[in-house]
């Protein structure tokens, strides 16, 4: 069969338009050119549609029948569909059937600046508050746990607490061993200058056990834990488990976010003391392979260098980071919507808040320790 | 009798050595409404997305028209894949696409169309299931039934030669569930394609079903074929009785 062809004939004030051939959308959609020019030839109120020669169909027919119809209903013309196969009229009729909802089709209005700050203003208060009411329901939740009336299965800490601490080892020791590395080498680079090599020990220590073991094993955790809490959260809401917990009376936050919370306040400090050590160990491995110091001066240097309080301060602060990347995953899973594409937002979002947060809270530490002589 | 469309040979179906069904063997005549019926669980759905090939027959084989699907090379697998139209069971809309983007993607990936006619031609499939004008929403902003009605529009998109429907009446209200019927057999007459429909919505199976294989869970194999009609007045079998006959006495 020949392709799509559209011919025009004229009898009078009637144009007659013969639709033949076959239309394939894989061949596209003839354009409404040669009909346009043939009404400008002459006075026409009516086009009759003749498809007595039309081979096979789809979509592509009725798309240009649709556009023919919009082109005559703007020069006020009629048009006469009973020359087509009784299909296509039937499609047609079909696809008039519903007409457009009034206001479906939302008019896209170009706000002015002020008009979109307020809104945006207002969201961002909005998700403050959210913020920070989700922070006092998991301080109450916490608070419940101690009071044993907190509702939460015991198994599933036991399950988190295997994911957030063995599970996460491999991760932390390849990190954790790369940033000792790297610090040791830019160290090794400036000290070796002043025969100072010596030192690169102490600049790794100090720095895996006071910040770096902390904060990394944070960052890992914050995209490997805190996105799979955001995750997991999320589409338990698509899938509307969470609403089933409410409606069993059961506070979702003790069930899903507080088991979550204690797992990683736990690992967390775990990881970091584990961070430490396996960083230490990649500073060694600079030291004692590239500058030639001994094993035993290595270790001696790095014992001198670590006090207990650089010790229990990185600690401390991997406690904390670890709730907050367990608040901001579990918040961000609650907050998220119902489809799958929120999930990934939520996710997302987990990750970012987690990340902020974590670094604020490293530049608050750092004053504080600082004021406190830590 | 009219020209097979669809032939299901000895087909078996199995998860690894677990069998679901065994020597399931139909045609679904061209520009039939074919419908899979049975109680839940029973396999209906899993015999559907053997068909549209998301599974493998343990055994057995389907056949488009003079086609082997089961034993087609990938490139012809994926041209007979083409002429198919499915909606799932929940619409299985892409949420982070608009109705017009979910529904341009297959017209996008396979045509030559332009941006524009493929938003004409989007358009044209949403009025064609009474969404005109929703082109620019996103699943989430639409009731189930509208989700429903555009997995429709985007089941449509390439113009299929053969329509599969998982449970189409699953979670719409009676009237929704009739408008969907009705829309159903419209297509089929206008479109002239074949239609093969999960369900075990008894108002659906007799408004809409010309023809139909009743799956039983108990002997993992199809008991009865036939016009449903024909079936609920002359099959004997007593499973088969029960299942058609509820209808009656709801």
């Amino acid at each position: 069969m020949s392709s799509a062809s559209v011919d025009t004939e004229r009898a009078g004030a009637t144009l007659h338009l013969r639709i033949g051939g076959s239309w394939d959308l894989e061949a596209g959609i003839p354009t409404l050119d040669s009909f346009a020019a043939e009404l400008g030839k002459g006075p026409t109120d009516r086009v009759a549609l003749v498809g007595d020669d039309l081979g096979a169909w789809d979509s592509s027919l009725l798309t240009y029948l649709v556009r023919l119809d919009a082109l005559c209903a703007q020069s006020q013309l009629e048009v006469d569909r009973s020359g087509l196969p009784e299909g296509v009229r039937r499609l047609l009729a079909l696809a008039e059937a519903v007409p457009e909802r009034s206001g479906a089709r939302g008019d896209a209005v170009d706000e002015p600046l002020l008009a979109r700050i307020g809104p945006a203003t207002l969201t961002s208060r909005d998700a403050g508050r959210e913020m920070i009411a989700f922070v006092g329901e998991a301080t109450l939740s916490f608070g419940r746990l101690f009071t044993g009336s907190a509702r939460f299965r015991r198994s599933d800490l036991l399950v988190f607490i295997q994911q957030a601490g063995a599970e996460a080892l491999p991760i932390v020791t390849l990190i954790s061993f790369l940033v000792g590395l790297i610090l040791a080498f830019v160290g090794a680079v400036q000290l070796q200058q002043f025969g100072a090599s010596i030192y690169v020990a102490d600049l790794v220590g100090i720095a895996m056990v006071r910040e770096m073991g902390a904060m990394m094993t944070g960052i890992v955790m914050a995209g490997r834990t805190g996105a799979a809490y955001a995750a997991q959260l999320g589409s338990m809401k698509v899938t509307q488990e969470i609403d089933a917990l409410r409606t069993m009376g059961i506070a979702p936050l003790d069930f899903l976010v507080l088991p979550r919370m204690i797992a990683l306040a736990i690992m967390m400090p775990l990881l970091c003391l584990y961070a430490d050590v396996v960083g230490i160990l990649g500073g060694a491995a600079v030291g004692i392979g590239m500058l030639d110091l001994s094993p035993t001066a290595y270790y001696l240097q790095t014992n001198a260098a670590v006090t207990v309080g650089h010790l229990v301060g990185g600690i401390f602060k991997a406690s904390v980071y670890g709730v907050l990347i367990a608040l901001a995953g579990c918040l961000r899973g609650m907050q998220s919507g119902n489809s799958s594409s929120a999930v990934g937002e939520a996710t997302t979002n987990a990750v970012v808040t987690s990340i902020v947060a974590i670094i604020v809270a490293c530049g608050i530490f750092a004053v504080l320790f600082y004021v406190l002589g830590i | 009798m009219g020209e097979a469309h669809i032939t299901v040979r000895n087909l078996t179906m199995a998860y690894g050595s677990f069998v679901l069904m065994r020597d399931l063997d139909f045609t679904v005549d061209r520009g039939d409404v074919f419908i899979i019926m049975g109680g839940s669980g029973c396999g209906k759905s899993t015999l559907l997305r053997h068909l549209i090939g998301l599974i493998q027959p343990a055994k057995g084989e389907i056949w488009y028209g003079d086609h082997n699907f089961t034993a087609a090379e990938p490139e012809e697998r994926e041209a007979m894949l083409r002429r198919f139209g499915v909606l799932y069971q929940s619409g299985a809309l892409w949420s982070s696409m608009t109705l017009a983007e979910n529904i341009g993607l297959p017209l996008g990936e396979f045509t030559d169309l332009s941006p524009k006619e493929i938003r004409e031609v989007a358009s044209l499939k949403l009025a064609l299931v009474g969404l005109k004008g929703f082109e620019d929403y996103f699943p989430s902003q639409i009731s189930g039934g509208m989700q429903k009605r555009a997995g429709l529009a985007r089941a449509m998109a390439l113009d299929p030669e053969v329509l599969f429907f998982d449970e189409p009446s699953a979670g719409l209200d009676p009237i929704s569930s009739h408008l969907l019927d009705q829309l159903i057999l419209e297509l089929r007459d206008s479109l002239g394609a074949t239609v093969v429909v999960v369900t075990h919505e008894l108002a659906s199976i007799f408004a809409i079903g010309s023809n139909s294989v009743f799956l039983d869970p108990g002997t993992k194999t199809m008991i009865a074929s036939g016009p449903p009609r024909e079936l609920l007045a002359h099959h004997d079998d007593p499973r088969v009785q029960e299942f058609l006959r509820r209808g009656e006495k709801g």
